[in-house]
């Protein structure tokens, strides 16, 4: 057997997202259930999110967001070889989102499969990803964050249905001469399995919230460290943090553990809502699209949800 | 030397400040913390944790739920 040489890097060529139209406000919920905006901000940090109705699929995001991606990197179709999307939230199991995604992108028979990491879910495509490029298995890959929690939550059940909400963000990686994506620190705790979790296929999404609150803002830090660590990137080196939106006062907690004095903190939760696998590239791609980072700055991403899971790591903004 | 009640009382101010705001000379005994501190669920977790970096007791969430009061808190880090 011969084995193709291993590539120096890989980096994210250009991003990309999509939000659906309908906005709802936490005066929007509270028509509907027992909760305020003063209660939700103060808990959560979400002021409005979006709502995909019921005809839009988390296929039709990811495809949206992919394509704006895709143009934004300058690439043909035919120059992806490998799509992944990372999604917990399909209607149907089978058949996968990537493959459906990619044929109506116009990309021709590319590598194609699904990542369920929950929350943590593009942090793992992006680690995938990176590790083909670089060893050959793809020449240029679609990494894709869709979800759409709506579909999965019950909407009288106030601890869930006023933090998550719909969108897709997408990244397209290709080789590079420079490392432009660090190596990805990942992992999991089974043990709190139950923590986050939908029972069976007529259920909705639960959340112990303490449970998982402790646990991010205990055991996040050091992981969110180490992916720095592995990179060789000085915490006040990064010129953005980009964790999962899951909670602001997660974000917040996490962000003054790291120490990243000179980084901007994505806060897009209070506009987007918890998007799951898709809240890292919808945070990103909108950070960059509204000047708040520069292409060559360096930012680290950490994702982290049910599983639970959890993976990072440092990526250069393109 | 064990901590008397008055240096964890003095501790948990002093948490209970860096995470709400809430001055240290409020948290008395006798205060609960929904009802006159005004401390949430999240909140609590916090000063959970932080009280076991202090003090070394863990208070799982199981337990925290029961810990209404100050004085609550104070008893248990004792026990």
């Amino acid at each position: 057997m011969k084995m193709p040489e291993i590539a120096p890097g890989s980096k994210v060529l250009a991003l990309g997202h999509y939000q659906p139209a309908n906005v709802v406000t936490n005066d929007d919920l509270a028509k509907t259930i027992d909760t305020n905006d003063e209660w939700i901000q103060s808990r959560v940090g979400i002021k409005e999110r979006r709502i995909a109705p019921d005809g839009e699929s988390v296929e039709d995001m990811a495809a949206i967001a992919g394509g704006k991606a895709l143009a934004a990197s300058g690439l043909s179709p035919d120059d992806i070889d490998l799509v992944i999307v990372a999604t917990c939230t399909l209607e149907t199991q089978i058949p996968n989102a990537a493959a459906v995604v990619a044929h109506r992108m116009g990309i021709n028979s590319p590598g194609a499969f699904d990542v369920n990491a929950a929350c943590a879910g593009f942090c793992y495509a992006l680690g995938t990803a990176n590790a083909a490029v670089r060893a050959g298995a793809a020449r240029n890959a679609l990494v894709i964050g869709a979800e759409k929690l709506s579909q999965w939550i019950d909407w009288t059940d106030r601890s869930t249905a006023v933090i998550f909400a719909d969108g897709a963000g997408a990244a397209v990686v290709g080789p590079s001469d420079t490392p432009g994506i660090g190596p990805v620190v990942w992992g999991s705790s089974g043990d709190k399995a139950d923590a986050i979790s939908i029972k069976d296929r007529n259920d909705h999404l639960y959340q112990e919230g303490q449970t998982v609150f402790r646990w991010a803002t205990t055991a996040l830090h050091p992981v969110a460290l180490e992916a720095c660590s592995r990179a060789g990137v000085d915490p006040a080196e990064l010129a953005a943090f980009v964790p999962h939106q899951a909670n602001l006062r997660i974000i917040e907690s996490i962000a003054r553990k790291l120490g990243a004095d000179k980084a901007v903190i994505a806060r897009d939760i209070v506009t987007a809502g918890n998007t799951s696998a898709a809240s890292i590239p919808l945070a990103l791609s909108r950070m960059l699209e509204r000047g708040e980072v520069r292409s060559g700055d360096l930012a680290l991403v950490l994702g982290f949800g049910a599983g639970l899971t959890y993976a990072g790591q440092v990526i250069e903004i393109p | 030397m064990a901590a008397t009640e008055q240096d964890i009382l003095e501790g948990l101010g002093k948490i209970i400040n860096e995470i709400t705001g809430i001055p240290a000379s409020e948290v008395t005994p006798e205060k609960n913390f929904v009802d006159d501190l005004d401390i949430d669920s999240l909140s609590m977790v916090e000063i959970a944790v932080a009280a076991q970096d202090e003090f070394g007791v863990e208070i799982p969430d199981d337990q925290l739920k029961n810990l209404k009061t100050v004085k609550d808190v104070l008893t248990y880090i004792q026990n």
